[in-house]
């Protein structure tokens, strides 16, 4: 205040430190903003600052009621002794329009030379603004740390920093994407164990006589002491559970006792879990791609190399200097890209097309193989030797995989970028995988009780699935580093390959995503095996394998996975979910649903009992006629949201045409040495308009004006 | 719950709590850290806010940062006086910044002054060859290097002074999705 007292007395310029230092006292957010704006000597550069500092006190004051104790300046933690200062408040008001009056005054009497010298001068950022945006996002970050995360996020951590201090960000989302599934695991075990495998155990069924006991196999076949136990749908009543009643008589203990309505807590359960499960999937999905999608296509590639591409996570040696050879090839590349000639682009152009056809060719003909072993193994049925053979469709299906993913990998020399290489390595496995299940779906649904059996069959394949990986990682890592060491005697060693393990973890949930309406246990089989994962994965990648050596962009590709993991995994496996609630006739002989056209007829006859019973329920009822049953409902609704897509995307459009005009202007504004006296009176007038904002549109009206006065 | 630590007043971690991306546990496990460096130096009761600040010699041996190329340049901009001697509010607040829940704006507001060497608030060639030597271990020749800073100049600055201004890093920082997983040290 004095300060500018003084200027305006002696138009004088303070000395920007000893600004600095009152404004220390005041409010410590400014300091930074001290230290960025370029400081030219000339008058009255205290005015301009004295000025940026009301106009974001006053948006300060706005929106917080706690005082600025964040501090960006070099000094960085006084904020404990200025934690008791409080932003000025009560006759703050009066003095700042005094102040303003002052600064108007000031700027008026600069000569028209000054003015220029110091508007031309004047950065065009804003970081106190930032401030204010800063603080806000922090205290966001900060609620949600405190919500429910706490104890999830602590789990694995020393683990998890080990990795991520020898092999970098890339090797650390395996394992982070690893620890999610976990969590959707342990969410639908703790949703099924509660609604169904609890109830259902309390009131157990007669068991058949014909049972056989507990042998180690079934452990790996699912059948046998485990077909009928609470494992798999069959055993499941189809009729509300009571109490058994011993002592009282029949019409009491009907009143009495709680009943549990199991074929409707069955559909519900499900229902519900695939629901929540949808809405967790495609939030986080939502937050990863806000997150790495780039409007602005990337012109910078070198420049984003040279700041963003060093992992401050790395700790060991070793890796630190494989980082820099990386960072220096890749530098190397970017600045050395000769063009190729037509005739070598159509070559290779050429040549990935063949590859396609080759792979694809392959894919179909291993589906179709898979199909009519299936089809001669359900011929075979009546005739089968032991249930180990049981496991033979499960190791076909899993060794076929394996083999396809070898030969994937090897014909994709022809494509140069390691971005692209990814993609389409996924891209085919991914086209592997689904037409294998969809093959399998199909073929399921013709035995008797034939849900069971689809249940064990998928608990069937997550074994062996898991048997597989862990041959691979055995295989793939461990041997390869012993035949590295002792016969090829090289210091390499094998490079985890994330992408695959990331696939096979995608596959995996997918399978248990299908099982879960077959066989409510299968999460906690899913649990086990994913913990059992993560120490096998651990101490092999830390014995067996170096860090990578190609680039390896973590945000796109974590997006990546979560969107694979959204849209073909979780919304293939409720398809298929949802298909067979609504249309296939469950088995007459086991199940809570038997006897019912539908399983989704549980729910309307409770809905019809319900009416029975109260009939102002009608109301609800109809509501359930018209919106769930009738699909125009659905169709009207899919279309509401393909057109708000599409409007999104059609805003996104007009932004990247904005931020390309508004760079030109920049670049244009830069050249010019031209007075913008306009712009700064413009700022005194409107304290609600982002700063920057502002400045840029005074500048496109300022540019306009002036092409007009010179043409 | 919990022993009751006597380290720091209840204001005291409120406020770092407060100030900072760490909850109480984190920052009294900091405060352990920090004192594990000089244990001579460090007092273990800072409830009267002792003024006592570690060399930078002390803070670059940490195991997070000992590899880091970067590693002098980050403790000095975080130092008050520009020369590394942290205290251990500026300890804190560095470990905060880094930390993984700092959002884009402020990392990339230290990020601009990691990499601005002579402290001219601009980043200029010289910075940026310095920077490429660091991040390469000098494997570029020079004319490389020379090369990658006039390109990245010429990607990266909008106004034309050929040298980036805070704006310009900020503005690039933006388009780069991997900037806050790289930008991060986990202690």
């Amino acid at each position: 205040n004095q300060l500018i007292a003084e200027q305006s007395r002696t138009d004088e310029l303070a000395d920007a430190f000893d600004l600095q230092e009152e404004l220390d006292n005041r409010d410590r957010g400014i300091q930074f903003e001290m230290h960025l704006v370029l400081i030219p000597p000339g008058r009255n550069r205290g005015a301009i600052i004295s000025q940026y500092y009301n106009k974001t006190l006053r948006l300060r004051r706005r929106r917080q009621s706690k005082p600025q104790v964040r501090d960006f300046s070099r000094s960085s933690r006084p904020s404990i002794r200025g934690y008791g200062l409080q932003a000025d408040t009560t006759d703050s008001e009066d003095r700042e329009d005094r102040k303003q009056e002052q600064l108007v005054n000031n700027l008026q009497k600069m000569s028209v030379a000054d003015r220029e010298r110091m508007l031309r001068e004047m950065p065009l950022s804003k970081p106190c603004f930032m401030f204010r945006v800063v603080y806000l996002q922090a205290l966001k970050q900060r609620l949600y740390i405190r919500l429910t995360f706490i104890p999830s996020l602590q789990l694995w951590k020393v683990s998890l920093k080990k990795v991520s201090g020898r092999f970098g960000s890339g090797v650390l989302s395996y394992f982070l994407f690893l620890r999610i599934l976990l969590f959707f695991n342990i969410f639908l075990f703790l949703v099924m164990s509660a609604f169904l495998v609890v109830p259902q155990a309390l009131y157990p069924p007669e068991p058949p006589a014909n049972r056989s006991s507990f042998s180690g196999l079934e452990l790996l076949t699912g059948a046998g002491y485990f077909s009928d136990s609470l494992m798999y749908y069959g055993y499941y009543h189809n009729d509300t559970l009571k109490m058994s009643c011993k002592n009282s008589t029949q019409e009491e203990c009907e009143a009495k006792s709680p009943s549990y309505n199991m074929p409707l807590a069955y559909f519900f359960t499900i229902g519900m879990a695939f629901f929540i499960t949808c809405i967790i999937l495609v939030y986080s999905m939502s937050k990863s791609f806000g997150q790495s999608f780039k409007i602005d296509k990337s012109r910078s590639a070198l420049a984003i190399k040279t700041f963003c591409s060093w992992d401050f996570r790395v700790t060991k040696k070793s890796s630190v200097k494989l980082m820099s050879e990386n960072i220096s090839t890749q530098l190397k590349v970017l600045t050395n890209t000769p063009l190729k000639p037509l005739s070598q682009k159509l070559k290779r152009f050429a040549l990935q097309f063949l590859s396609w056809i080759v792979c694809i060719t392959v894919t179909i003909g291993c589906v179709v193989g898979i199909y009519y072993f299936s089809e001669y193994r359900h011929g075979q049925r009546c005739s089968l030797v032991g249930e180990v053979s049981l496991l033979d469709l499960p190791v076909l299906v899993s060794v076929i995989n394996l083999l396809l993913s070898f030969l994937f990998a090897l014909c994709l020399e022809e494509y140069t970028s390691p971005s692209v290489r990814t993609y389409v390595a996924l891209g085919r496995n991914l086209v592997l995988k689904v037409s294998v299940l969809g093959v399998l779906c199909y073929h399921w649904l013709g035995h008797i009780c034939w849900e069971t059996f689809v249940g064990q069959e998928l608990y069937r394949f997550l074994i062996v699935d898991f048997i597989f990986t862990l041959l691979d990682t055995l295989f793939g890592e461990l041997i390869w580093r012993l035949l590295y060491d002792k016969i090829f005697k090289k210091k390499r060693k094998p490079e985890f390959n994330i992408a695959k393990n990331v696939l096979d973890l995608i596959y995996g949930q997918s399978l248990a995503w299908l099982g879960v309406l077959f066989t409510p246990l299968l999460p906690a089989v899913q649990i086990l095996k994913l913990f059992l994962l993560f120490y096998i994965k651990m101490s092999s990648v830390m014995m067996n394998c170096q860090a990578p050596r190609k680039p390896y962009r973590v945000t796109q590709m974590t997006t990546i996975f979560i969107t694979l993991l959204c849209f073909p995994s979780f919304l293939g496996a409720s398809v298929c979910v949802t298909y067979t609630m609504w249309s296939i006739k469950p088995s007459e002989s086991c199940g809570p649903f038997r006897g019912l056209d539908t399983m989704f007829q549980a729910g309307k006859r409770w809905m019809h009992q319900m009416e029975d019973q109260n009939p102002k329920l009608s109301l609800l009822t109809k509501a359930h006629l018209y919106l769930v049953e009738n699909p125009f409902f659905l169709f009207v609704g899919a279309g509401i949201f393909l057109i708000g897509i599409y409007f999104h995307s059609q805003v996104i459009d007009g932004q990247r045409q904005i931020i390309a005009l508004l760079q030109k202007h920049i670049k244009n504004v830069g050249h010019l040495p031209v007075c913008m006296h306009s712009s700064l009176f413009g700022l005194i007038g409107a304290p609600d308009v982002p700063f920057i904002l502002m400045n840029l549109v005074d500048l496109l009206l300022f540019l306009r004006r002036e092409r007009i006065k010179s043409s | 719950m919990g022993n009751k630590q006597t380290i720091f007043t209840d204001e005291q971690l409120d406020a770092y709590q407060d100030c900072t991306f760490f909850t109480r546990k984190e920052i009294l496990r900091l405060h352990g850290r920090y004192h594990e460096l000089a244990p001579h130096l460090v007092p273990m009761d800072y409830t009267n806010e002792p003024d006592c600040k570690l060399p930078l010699a002390l803070i670059v041996d940490m195991p997070e940062l000992k590899e880091n190329p970067f590693r002098n340049r980050i403790v000095e901009s975080f130092s008050e006086d520009g020369m590394g001697n942290l205290s251990f509010n500026e300890f804190v607040d560095m470990f905060s910044v880094l930390s993984e829940t700092a959002p884009r704006e402020l990392k990339a507001i230290y990020a601009f002054k990691i990499y601005d060497f002579n402290v001219d608030n601009y980043l200029c060639k010289e910075d940026l060859e310095k920077t490429l030597n660091r991040l390469t271990k000098e494997e570029l020749t020079p004319e490389e290097v020379d090369l990658v800073c006039e390109k990245t100049i010429d990607e990266a600055d909008l106004d034309g002074d050929n040298k980036l201004s805070y704006s310009d890093f900020e503005n690039m920082i933006s388009r780069a999705p991997d900037f806050l997983s790289t930008f991060h040290i986990r202690i």
